[in-house]
């Protein structure tokens, strides 16, 4: 913002817009707190204002220590707004995590934590809190603290909008925690991955909407006259799951004062606008966003340029023009009609090919460099989610054939693909980013240590294929228990005896999660000692000094 | 009117998303593009700040 609009007691229009807005939101909260028609309502609007309070005051206190500096000054970055997302992201890793971790103990030892006066400790209530925490929470911040850092330096402009970009971060957090507690407090609307009530998704829709002005504005402004093949995957996240939410969250509230509501769509049509939804938000959020951390990290770890640019671009037009129509393979043998199933499958296997044209760029992008898989415990963890995201997109396409689904669906299978995908590919390609994020953005020489990043990588690692092993064991089992009929044509096995079997597969599951979570406790004491400037003494002789050389290196592997 | 539609849709589909594949991959291959992608592949790897010229 320029000094000019600085004038008025230290804030810019954009910072007074902001507050004006959350001064609205305040007033309407304290209406509905006054006249909430259920308590759940009250208890959230009370939540919803105090909030908003907190953030004004601390607005308050932040344009009071200006002192006439400009805190939006064009030739900068905004840096400290990423630095708060690689904090936000480790806070909700680890808290999605160890839900997770209690879940997988409440199914192996279902009186685990059930009691019958609390209602928030039962599984149903705790289980959408892990999946959010994990996707929304952790991943969700992920892309939100890389995208801004990403868009920024592709295109040498700082982030469009003033403080808006911040109502961007900390109203994506509250909306976390609206979501999070409506969990706890039974507030949902029975939607797989998008249980927040009506008043949580406006929210979360305006959020979403400014995030997307934000991004498209620093596009507009950039000082480089291409656009990084990363900001076209971000753009694409960006828009589907705004388009996504939207239209799977059409609903009409009993009443402004009301947390429930009621679906526009019903029957079959609501099911496959949810599947619409639901698959895409693991093609968009789960997938692209994730891609276009790949496309922008892995090169500048490596430096060099990302393996074939021409790829890149065939890769981003399939992959976001089949992902939209595989919804359909999750309502198999259901009463959606059966080409709209077959649609579905079929775009779901030839899903593989660009998933695979990408993994392959990925990882070709080492070439010549393929040293650093072995001296930068960073690079491995990034391309083993590659490997992790290979694997996991051959599953899903194999899945999605309606024979295998037959045999694969409601199982713990497809617990096992889903945590293949998103311990494997999201979680380790995050957590490459997060490493790489706070020795960059804090301008350390190198990490803390590079020796509790290798027992990061492997504690994960093993976590993971614990966990994926013991699913597929259990799952195909299960499977196969349902449909076993006896000589007289009955079933085999009642329902109670094939839960009883994954017993043990479901201690192994939760080691494997364990293993996973405790990864995540050493990278999380890791970036903190980083941040905080520290250095162990006796890093490995070999340890990457990876300080950025600049564009010097910048060699074609052939020469 | 359904069974109309759906096969219009089929059909159509196809034909759409054939010929948008078509286009993209003409796009990405076409030689004089070339030094255009170069430069942008290069993009991540310069550590520049937005004030420099």
């Amino acid at each position: 913002m320029s000094t000019a609009t600085l004038k008025r007691g230290g804030m810019d229009n954009s910072t007074a817009s902001v507050a004006g807005l959350l001064g609205v939101f305040a007033i309407l909260s304290i209406y509905i707190a006054a006249n909430a028609m259920d308590r759940l309502m009250g208890v959230h609007a009370t939540i919803f204002l105090f909030a908003l309070a907190a953030w004004l005051v601390g607005i308050g206190l932040w344009a009071g220590k200006l002192e006439g500096r400009d805190p939006f000054d064009e030739t900068k970055y905004e840096d400290t707004l990423v630095k708060f997302g690689v904090f936000a992201s480790m806070f909700w890793g680890i808290a999605g995590l160890l839900v997770g971790i209690v879940i997988a103990l409440q199914l192996t030892w279902p009186n685990l934590f059930y009691f019958e006066q609390w209602g928030f400790t039962n599984f149903g209530r705790l289980r959408p809190l892990h999946t959010s925490a994990v996707i929304f929470a952790f991943g969700g911040n992920v892309l939100l603290a890389t995208s801004f850092h990403v868009v920024q330096r592709t295109t040498r402009a700082r982030l469009f909008g003033g403080m808006w970009p911040w109502f961007v971060f900390w109203g994506y957090q509250l909306f976390i925690v609206l979501a999070a507690t409506g969990y706890l407090m039974g507030v949902t609307q029975s939607k797989e991955y998008a249980e927040p009530e009506w008043y949580a998704d406006l929210w979360l829709t305006i959020v979403w909407v400014t995030y997307l002005i934000i991004f498209l504005g620093t596009l507009w402004k950039r000082k480089e006259p291409h656009i990084y093949v990363a900001n076209w995957f971000y753009l694409s996240f960006i828009v589907t799951i705004a388009m996504l939410h939207i239209v799977n969250n059409l609903s009409l509230p009993v009443s402004l004062a009301s947390s429930k509501s009621y679906q526009l769509f019903s029957g079959v049509q609501d099911a496959l606008t949810q599947w619409w939804y639901g698959h895409n938000a693991v093609g968009f959020f789960l997938t692209t966003g994730f891609l276009a951390i790949m496309y922008y990290y892995i090169p500048k770890r490596v430096n060099r340029p990302v393996y074939s640019y021409r790829l890149s671009i065939v890769h981003f037009w399939s992959l976001i023009f089949i992902y939209i129509w595989a919804g359909p393979h999750h309502l198999h043998y259901t009463a959606l009609p059966q080409w709209a199933q077959t649609l579905g499958m079929t775009f779901s296997i030839m899903l593989w090919m660009p998933s695979w044209g990408g993994m392959i760029n990925g990882v070709m992008t080492l070439s010549g460099a393929w040293d650093k898989l072995r001296t930068d415990p960073v690079v491995r963890m990034m391309v083993v989610s590659l490997a992790f995201y290979g694997m996991s997109t051959f599953e899903g396409p194999l899945m999605s054939v309606r024979a295998v689904n037959s045999l694969s669906h409601y199982t713990e299978w497809g617990i096992g693909h889903v945590h293949s995908g998103a311990l494997g590919w999201v979680g380790f390609i995050s957590f490459g980013a997060l490493y790489c994020l706070t020795q960059w953005l804090w301008k350390r020489k190198s990490l803390y240590s590079i020796a509790l990043v290798e027992w990061h990588f492997w504690l994960a690692t093993i976590g993971i294929v614990f966990y994926i092993v013991s699913m597929w064991f259990a799952g195909i089992m299960e499977g196969l228990m349902w449909r076993a009929y006896n000589e007289f044509g009955f079933l085999e096995y009642a329902f109670v005896e094939t839960v009883e079997a994954k017993h043990i597969s479901y201690i192994i599951r939760m080691v494997g999660g364990l293993l996973y979570f405790s990864g995540a406790l050493i990278m999380a004491y890791n970036l903190v000692r980083t941040a905080m400037g520290h250095e162990r003494i006796n890093q490995p002789a070999d340890a990457p000094a990876v300080s950025n050389p600049p564009a010097a290196a910048s060699l074609q592997p052939a020469e | 009117m359904y069974e109309h539609l759906s096969r219009f849709a089929q059909t159509g589909g196809l034909i759409y998303f054939f010929a948008i594949f078509a286009v993209v991959l003409v796009y990405a291959l076409w030689p004089r593009n070339q030094k255009r992608f170069d430069e942008a592949a290069q993009l991540p790897l310069q550590d520049r700040e937005p004030g420099d010229e």
